[in-house]
């Protein structure tokens, strides 16, 4: 079969490689209909992430029909069923997944070894996601294996179109689970930093959980108007300054909640700190860019909450620790727990809530991933996301 | 790792160009004695020094920025500085007059270099321009925003991200 196939940095080929086999009874072969590159991949592609190897199939997006089910996954799955595929991979057994903690699976990372090395403990694993995620294959291809597949999937209703559900397997989720996490409230004003299609779903989902001021910091002229388009209130970085705006729209008192859709490779802008990472990163002395970290830190009200989507990778510096310590901050990241939301968005896109499709700014054939990823990365084009027809 | 959000051969070259601005740097760091002495230039030992600095500062400025450019134009104008500097030892009175003359033609050689590239990477930036996109029609929503605004007030959000009761921000009831 055809796949998208990571041979380095910002080198990603259209490859033949082997099809994908049932390997464990709880496994399921799905056909690709469609696919599309996330934010995320963008990491693995410059090589920000460690844990890829040549010959990786890329590709955690995607969703297709059933061809092939193993024998334990029958009770769930049939061939023909249409579904889309989280990109969190679950076994529903472990203490974790009983919690509905789906990202942090403790049985799902096949590289489980090398995970509690480096992070203390394993998290799930994930589809073309790096080897410390498991090393599975990705869906940038014609056929995926995917592995306890009577638990990680979703299963489509006839009278949807790809474009409409595909973004169910990741991006909408997590920019659902961002807002969630705020646990928004009537009264709220959320600023998000970023407006590439993980922002412009948190965008949304902060609008429908009935935030009062919902604010996007971009810098991309294309992705603000879309942002604009969603409710948002917009301030473009590069044009004035993020701190000053946010302490006008919130009179003097910073906005509730923070929502970092970034993550570790910010844009350098003429910021001292965003400068001094970049230095620091491109003599590998660091590995991801706090920028947005420690803005959302500084303009945060006391008290307030800063979710984090943007994925991180590893090392940060210069983080002011002693700011978010003494204004009693909460935290929450993490990768999306997927299943946990799907069932009420998908009701959601089918009672005509919200269509996700909005985001899509390419579609072209999987051949053309190579150039689209280039495209993607570089914002050129006016593209802010692509799906893929295998 | 590529720092570059490019990877045209403008990017790679002004790359190229930053791990030389380094190397080329901590030499002038390390041996700017001995390189004086070379030159016939002894006093200027402390400027060498000083343009080494420069050159490690554009060379991480290069490898790290997104846009090469200012850091390119700061090569180029740091040439000029190199050029003129050896020019004004290029004189008679100095017996190491010959060495002088091989520097000066190495860094005219780079400055070529230094202007190629950032023509290259402007020449790149004019043919990539195109007027942003208007997505404004983009909404996603089946109503205006202000009329969806609250639609999913019903969601369930679990236990473990409702914030305690004591840190929200809605008035408090009385
Ligand atoms: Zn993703
Ligand atoms: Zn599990």
């Amino acid at each position: 079969m055809k796949a998208l196939v990571w041979h380095g940095t910002a080198d990603v080929r259209y490859d033949t490689v082997p099809d994908p086999e049932i390997e464990q009874p709880r496994d399921a072969i799905v056909k690709v209909t469609s696919c599309a590159i996330c934010g995320s991949d963008l990491h693995l592609y410059d090589h920000f992430m460690p844990g890829m190897e040549k010959g990786d199939i890329l590709g955690h997006e995607f969703m297709g029909e059933v061809v092939d089910v193993g024998a334990e996954a029958k009770s769930a799955l049939k061939v023909g069923d249409r579904v889309v595929v989280p990109f969190t991979i679950w076994c529903g057994e472990c203490d974790q997944c009983r919690r509905g903690n789906y990202s942090v699976c403790e049985r799902s990372n096949r590289n489980k070894a090398m995970a509690d090395k480096l992070f203390g403990h394993t998290t799930a694993g994930l589809f073309g996601y790096t080897h410390l995620t498991g090393g599975y294959a990705g869906g940038q291809a014609e056929y995926v294996r995917v592995p306890f597949a009577d638990r990680t999937h979703v299963k489509i209703p006839d009278g949807l179109t790809d474009e409409q559900v595909l973004f169910l397997g990741d991006i909408f989720p997590t920019g659902w689970q961002a807002a969630a996490q705020c646990d928004i409230q009537p009264t709220d004003t959320v600023a998000i930093w970023g407006c590439g299609p993980v922002g412009q779903m948190t965008i949304r989902s902060a609008i429908l959980l009935g935030a009062k001021q919902v604010i996007a910091i971009d810098r991309v002229p294309e992705r603000l108007s879309m942002a604009k388009a969603g409710g948002a209130i917009t301030i473009n970085f590069e044009e004035e300054s993020v701190v000053e705006r946010l302490n006008e729209l919130t009179g003097g008192k910073g906005p509730e909640k923070c929502i970092d859709a970034v993550g570790m490779e910010a844009h350098a802008t003429a910021t001292l700190d965003s400068m001094y990472d970049r230095a620091k990163q491109a003599l590998a002395l660091e590995s991801d860019r706090a920028h947005v970290l420690r803005e959302m830190m500084y303009v945060c009200r006391p008290a307030g909450t800063l979710s984090i989507p943007g994925v991180y990778g590893g090392l940060i510096d210069k983080v002011p620790f002693g700011m978010s310590m003494n204004k009693g901050l909460t935290w929450r990241m993490g990768q999306t727990h997927v299943n946990r939301w799907t069932d009420d968005l998908l009701r959601r896109i089918q009672e005509g809530q919200i269509d996700p499709s909005f985001v899509i700014t390419h579609s072209v054939g999987l051949a053309d991933g190579p150039g689209m990823y280039q495209t993607f990365r570089d914002k050129r084009d006016g593209c802010i996301k692509v799906v893929l027809k295998p | 790792m590529a720092y570059y959000r490019r990877n045209s051969s403008a990017d790679r070259m002004a790359r190229g160009l930053g791990w030389f601005s380094i190397g080329l740097g901590v030499a002038e760091l390390v041996a700017a004695r001995r390189l004086a002495r070379w030159m016939g230039m002894e006093e200027q030992a402390g400027l060498i020094r000083t343009y080494g600095a420069r050159e490690v500062a554009t060379g991480v400025g290069l490898l790290a920025m997104g846009d090469a450019r200012p850091w390119m134009w700061g090569r180029v104008a740091g040439d000029a500085l190199d050029l003129a500097t050896l020019a004004s030892a290029h004189h008679d009175g100095n017996p190491r007059r010959e060495n002088v003359a091989t520097a000066l033609g190495a860094v005219a050689a780079v400055t070529a270099l230094d202007v190629l590239c950032t023509a290259m990477l402007h020449r790149e930036e004019a043919t990539a321009w195109t007027p942003p996109r208007d997505y404004s029609d983009r909404s996603g929503l089946p109503r205006p925003p202000a009329a969806m605004r609250g639609a999913a007030k019903d969601a369930p959000i679990p236990a473990d991200m409702r914030t305690p009761d004591i840190l929200r921000f809605e008035p408090a009831e009385v």
